[in-house]
């Protein structure tokens, strides 16, 4: 058994929350409200280390007085708590959100729409048994059906009726066939969280397996 | 002026975004981050408000003395408690403030989300029933995929060589339908964008005043 108090503190926060398996008690919520105040505890210095220390108080140490403007700008984001000038916040938010905006529309044409066109395009040696093995020329082409069918049955501007809908349908096999492996992935990541805190219960805290 | 201004602020910074994407030049480049800086240094007062929320929403719980006050009491001593730890030993490495973060915040975290496994377990087995095809290949899929990903399912089906069974699946069909979804969501974060840089969507204007 560990002589470590950190170790006592972990495993009886985990036993509160686990706890939760049996109902809704004291102790789970004991646990639950812990978790939201040290998380919004632990932000605080960390904002001010990495934040607010090398990117206003350093710079402004410097001479660097233009940032006095992003920072009376975000400074009116205060104005919100006071209804008479609540309208001020609005001037951070458009900056934020325009700026925002603009950054957000070329990268998502490059890397969301371009990239992923450029990644499913057929090229010849992508086909060509000599360079590439069967198993990756048969994904290849399950791939370019894929994209084309799920885009398909996402193009509500026609009624999936005919052609388009048996097209469309073969979406929904590629959907729900994504599904399950995002589903199995997930339930994987959380089981081994589970297995993690097992573990740790049993041998970093009462130390009964190796 | 409480609604123009802004609206003009989110456009011209919106478009100088955009232009600034398309010039490749050191100024350019240099100017890129300035503009991330300065949006940095912008949002740090937002914190303030997120915080005054949470604070708001607990003080009037306890001065109301509403059920469940007591848990109120224990945000506000955890938020004050693991910030000043934070900020008068420090948050370097072995602090106090990394063990609270390491023994206490992270446990809770990593137990919360195992206690999903619980959940999504439960929820699967009353969900997953094989009713339409489409659903069948969800769960044999979902089936597939955790099975391939640990041990026992590597030596269970040694024949069907299922973590490369798993493999493929991922890297073909599932990747096939996520590019599907993925072009469409790259799609709406530009029209999302432009519609908010045009002064279509302007929710984010809020009510506070004309």
């Amino acid at each position: 058994m560990s002589h470590d108090p950190w170790v006592w503190v972990a495993a009886f926060l985990t036993l509160c929350i686990f706890s939760f398996l049996y109902k809704d008690n004291p102790f789970y919520r004991f646990a639950e409200h812990l978790l939201i105040g040290a998380t919004l505890g632990y932000a605080l210095p960390l904002v001010w280390k990495n934040i607010v220390t090398p990117k206003i108080i350093v710079p402004l140490q410097h001479h660097e007085y233009w940032l006095l403007i992003p920072l009376c700008l975000g400074l009116l984001y205060i104005a919100r708590l006071i209804p008479k000038y609540a309208w001020l916040s609005r001037w951070p938010m458009a900056f934020a959100l325009g700026t925002g905006s603009g950054i957000a529309i070329p990268l998502s044409l490059q890397a969301g729409i371009f990239k992923q066109m450029q990644g499913t395009m057929l090229t010849k040696a992508m086909l060509s048994p000599s360079i590439t093995p069967t198993v990756h020329i048969i994904g290849n082409i399950v791939m370019f059906v894929g994209v084309i069918t799920t885009l398909i049955y996402f193009y509500f501007s026609i009624k999936h009726t005919g052609t388009v809908g048996k097209v469309a349908r073969i979406g929904v096999w590629y959907i729900m066939l994504a599904f399950g492996a995002t589903f199995g992935y997930t339930v994987m990541a959380r089981v081994s969280l589970l297995i993690g805190r097992f573990q740790f219960l049993l041998h970093d805290w009462l130390g009964v397996i190796k | 002026m409480r609604r123009a201004g802004p609206l003009k602020l989110c456009l011209i910074g919106g478009i100088v975004m955009i232009i600034q994407f398309f010039i490749p030049h050191r100024f350019s480049k240099n100017f890129f981050d300035e503009v991330v800086h300065w949006l940095i240094v912008c949002g740090v007062p937002a914190l303030v408000i997120g915080y005054y929320s949470i604070f708001h929403v607990h003080w009037t719980k306890i001065r109301r003395k509403r059920e469940g006050w007591g848990y109120s009491i224990i945000i506000f001593v955890a938020v004050i408690v693991v910030a000043l730890i934070g900020f008068i030993w420090g948050v370097g490495e072995n602090s106090v403030f990394m063990k609270i973060y390491q023994y206490m915040t992270m446990t809770m975290q990593a137990t919360m989300f195992s206690l999903l496994g619980f959940y999504m377990a439960s929820a699967a087995f009353r969900s997953f029933k094989a009713r339409t095809p489409e659903a069948t290949l969800l769960l044999i899929v979902a089936l597939v995929v955790m099975f391939g990903r640990v041990p026992i399912g590597e030596s269970v089906f040694i024949k069907l060589k299922l973590p490369n069974l798993v493999e493929w699946i991922l890297m073909y069909p599932n990747m096939a339908a996520q590019r599907g979804i993925g072009l469409g969501v790259g799609l709406g974060i530009m029209a999302t964008s432009l519609k908010i840089m045009l002064g279509i969507e302007r929710g984010w204007l809020g009510g506070a005043g004309k």
